[in-house]
């Protein structure tokens, strides 16, 4: 009967997904017996009582024991259900300590996903097989709902509250991630795709930060070059809460028209800003700092992948 | 023209009186100013047919726009927008102006007087008005579909609702005026059953029709008001941003849930417990037997009445409310499983050793005993926590739903206005044509909605505008399916107006009821009973020496 659980449900991708589908077809035969009790005997007693003119029913008004019977049998029945049920609610609800955190920002209507070394990716997870993943989710604007079909869980994603989901992947490929809580006009298209590593590929992976980036280093997309990849970069690493673009002066010095142009420093010296000053002002801020600010910037050393130093340099680089 | 099917029947014993309801007077403005139940009653019907027809063409555009992932209507591009508002319409139309009204209005209103001797309801007056607010509501409800746009979702969940655009505020004040006019038909019922019963009957005299649609009342006038205050307030929160369930200013979109839930999940038996009232006159009158279990499916609607109120939070096992609350709520969404489960096997033990004819009506009943068992198991799946997590959100629920409110609920409708059309209007239908709608009727729900508990559990969330390819194939037969469902209904309208056009046939009681109504005259006089009635046995008696009496 594996066949029919295939066709009724998603692939299997974790040894929860089996649990909640041994339910599921247990009470999928059960229902189906209990159908047949109802279902035959109304056919059946339709055509073996059939109208005959002038015939007497009996007149039975009542019977105590079997009103007990059916009281109590389905109560019986139940109660054990609810208790299998809950047994396997118990293992999804409390997701095990050593578990990997990502956190997921939802909105209208496309996923973030942020992993604890601070990289982020968009409708793109990659997670390392055989170990606990868990999600801790909020929503940007209105309700959303991370549902991972394969794992078998779901949660809604609200609005100033954490939600989480968690689930141990063991088949290696790619899930289908979606949204499953009405979000407006393009619900049906915030979906996205979950790839189960293993673990020499999880790590290269981390080590790159995602894939996102490789279509803006490819040259195929005009729209998108290695300076769009920078903007992107300076929005989500949170460049923007020091920086401008437009010229105007916070926190830190603008980034218009900078590149290129010579520097004064703070102690009196100048430097030309050419690629090796830049990066080295993301790695070592405090190396030379621009005269008229605080030494205050952190360093993004380790912070930032390869390709996100490189697209930020593009991008201060086109801001000439 | 078609010979009167009438096994059982006793052929009018009395000369047909020549004023009755329909003609005693003549005119629009006797209608519009009636107090009279029955014409109340057929004037709701006549507007919830017309609610049931509208809400009907957007269920046949949902599906149509589903059958390819192309989305083509009739060579036009249905766009993600148009499809939210489809579903959205359809969804509103169906539970705020069909379901919910439409037995208690229109068939209620009709027979339940009768049933219980009564020369009308207790308060004629407030019964005209709860018609008039369902127009007004009606109407509201219209406006805002032409006038902008909707797309919520029938459920107006919040945040998104008090953030979308569109007329979101004067849909929410259509479904709060059509609030106060379900509360007014369930105080009239509720009153009506305790105050004008007829000589020497007692409580457990009541036929079983009567029992159901006290406890139905009994939600109607507990449960809306909560669901008016809550409209209230969302509408407070759209216009004047107070911040009760929109997060950015310090509200909360859970608590919206429970508010919205606490009156919905009652509604769903607003909804079924009418249903189940019908089917219990249905099967004792066509196996021509006494009911069984009289006690035990008066309790149960009573009982299904009181836990309704307290399994709300089963919609919301993965909506973040407490872990807590979700186990509880798991464990007393069980208790519903008991009542149903009594009111089925009482009436299977009805049918045995009964002598029973097939005509229209019992055909829908007994596809309801199938529909509602489909309905009621699929419920265990839901119930059961943690398959719901994987099932809840998608296609499952839809199916079950549907199963439920349509496949019991609608076709128990159906089958209640076969079985009091020839009362209502002194005319039989044919009925040949009456059971071959009905073969369709099934044949078309489950062609319609067995594909989507697969599409569910395969992983298909509802509301969805595109779909994975995969899905394609199911899609394709629930669309085709939709189109059986149209078609059985379009024929059931046919069979049942083309009855008009002929002289009034039919005899008092065609098919050999035992319960009041069938006393007096088809169509009844407008006093309903020549004198008062006195209950002479108790209902549902088929031994010989009642039906001679």
């Amino acid at each position: 009967m594996d066949w029919l659980r295939a066709w009724m449900m998603p692939p299997q991708g974790s040894e929860f997904a089996k649990e909640i589908d041994f339910i599921y077809m247990a009470l999928f035969w059960l229902c189906t017996v209990l159908f047949f009790m109802i279902a035959i005997p109304s056919v059946y007693f339709a055509w073996r009582y059939r109208y005959k003119p002038g015939r007497v029913t009996p007149h039975q008004t009542h019977n105590t024991t079997l009103e007990v019977l059916w009281s109590v049998g389905p109560l019986i029945l139940c109660v054990g259900i609810f208790f299998w049920g809950l047994n396997g609610w118990m293992k999804y609800a409390v997701a095990p300590g050593e578990a990997m955190e990502i956190s997921v920002t939802a909105k209208q209507w496309l996923w973030q996903f942020e992993y604890p070394d601070g990289s982020r990716t968009i409708n793109d997870i990659h997670v390392p097989i055989n170990k606990p993943v868990k999600f801790t989710m909020t929503s940007e604007d209105v309700l959303h709902d991370f549902f991972v079909p394969d794992m078998r869980v779901k949660h809604d994603i609200i609005p100033g509250r954490y939600t989480q989901v968690w689930f141990t992947p063991n088949v290696l490929g790619a899930h289908v991630f979606t949204c499953a809580e009405y979000c407006g006009k393009d619900h049906s298209g915030m979906h996205g795709t979950l790839t189960v590593d293993n673990d020499a590929d999880f790590a290269k992976w981390m080590e790159t930060g995602g894939t996102e980036w490789e279509d803006y280093f490819n040259g195929k997309d005009p729209k998108k070059t290695p300076a769009d990849w920078g903007k992107i970069t300076f929005e989500r690493v949170g460049c923007n809460s020091c920086h401008t673009v437009d010229g105007s002066k916070s926190k830190g010095p603008s980034w218009k028209g900078v590149y290129g142009s010579m520097v004064e420093l703070n102690n009196g010296t100048s430097v030309l800003a050419d690629e090796a000053y830049i990066r080295e002002s993301m790695m070592s801020p405090q190396a030379k700092v621009v005269k008229g600010f605080d030494p205050i910037m952190p360093t993004f050393q380790g912070l930032l992948k390869p390709n996100q130093a490189n697209g930020l340099v593009a991008y201060i680089e086109s801001l000439k | 023209m078609e010979p009167v099917v009438t096994s059982g029947a006793r052929i009018g014993d009395r000369p047909r009186p020549k004023k009755n309801y329909l003609n005693e007077t003549k005119g629009i403005w006797s209608w519009m100013t009636t107090v009279d139940h029955k014409r109340i009653g057929i004037m709701y019907l006549v507007g919830t047919l017309i609610a049931f027809l509208l809400g009907g063409i957007f269920a046949l555009l949902v599906r149509l726009t589903l059958l390819t992932p192309a989305h083509k209507l009739f060579g036009l591009q249905v766009t993600a927008e148009t499809y939210n508002r489809f579903f959205t319409l359809h969804g509103a139309i169906m539970v705020f102006l069909f379901i919910i009204p439409s037995i208690p209005g229109s068939l209620t209103n009709f027979v339940l007087p009768l049933m219980l001797g009564a020369k009308d309801v207790a308060f004629p007056k407030l019964n005209l008005a709860s018609f008039y607010l369902w127009i007004v509501g009606a109407v509201m409800a219209i406006a805002s579909m032409i006038i902008g746009a909707v797309d919520t979702g029938w459920t107006f969940y919040t945040p998104y609702s008090t953030t979308t655009s569109g007329t979101v505020t004067l849909m929410t004040a259509a479904v709060f005026v059509l609030g106060f006019s379900s509360i007014f038909t369930g105080l009239n019922f509720i009153a009506t059953v305790h105050k004008l019963r007829a000589p020497g009957m007692g409580w457990f005299d009541m036929p079983l029709f009567v029992w159901g649609m006290y406890s139905t009342a009994v939600i109607q006038v507990l449960a809306t008001p909560v669901l008016g205050i809550t409209l209230v307030l969302l509408m407070l929160e759209r216009v004047f941003q107070i911040g009760i369930f929109d997060s950015r200013i310090g509200g909360d979109p859970v608590l919206f849930q429970h508010f919205f839930w606490f009156y919905s999940h009652p509604a769903v038996y607003i909804m079924i417990l009418p249903g189940m009232a019908i089917i219990s006159e249905l099967i004792p009158t066509f196996s021509r037997k006494t009911i069984f279990g009289y006690r035990a499916i008066a309790y149960s609607s009573i009982s299904l009445a009181l836990v309704s109120f307290i399994v709300w939070g089963h919609h919301m096992f993965v909506a973040g409310q407490s872990q807590l609350a979700t186990v509880v709520f798991s464990a007393l969404t069980f208790l519903v499983a008991i009542p149903s489960g009594v009111k089925v096997f009482n009436w299977l033990c009805t049918m045995y050793q009964g002598n029973i004819s097939l005509e229209t009506p019992m055909l829908y009943a007994i596809s309801f005993l199938m529909l509602f068992a489909i309905g009621g198991l699929t419920g265990i799946f839901l119930g059961t926590l943690s398959t719901d997590v994987h099932l809840t959100d998608t296609y499952f629920v839809v199916a079950h739903f549907h199963y439920v409110m349509m496949g019991s609920t609608v076709t128990a409708f159906i089958g209640g206005l076969y079985y009091w059309w020839p009362k209502m209007t002194g005319r039989m239908y044919s009925e040949k044509w009456g059971r071959v709608t009905a073969v369709i009727w099934f044949i078309g729900f489950n062609a319609t909605f067995l594909p989507q508990f697969i599409l569910g559990s395969r992983g298909m969330p509802r509301r969805y505008y595109n779909y994975l390819d995969q899905f394609q194939p199911l899609h394709a037969f629930s669309t085709v399916g939709s189109w059986i469902i149209g078609l059985s209904l379009f024929m059931s309208a046919a069979v049942l107006l083309a009855s008009l056009r002929k002289p009034a046939d039919a005899p008092d009681n065609p098919w050999g009821g035992t319960t009041l109504e069938w006393e007096t005259s088809s169509p009844p006089i407008t006093h309903n009973f020549e004198d008062q009635p006195v209950l002479e046995h108790e209902p549902y008696d088929y031994r010989p020496k009642a039906v001679t009496h």
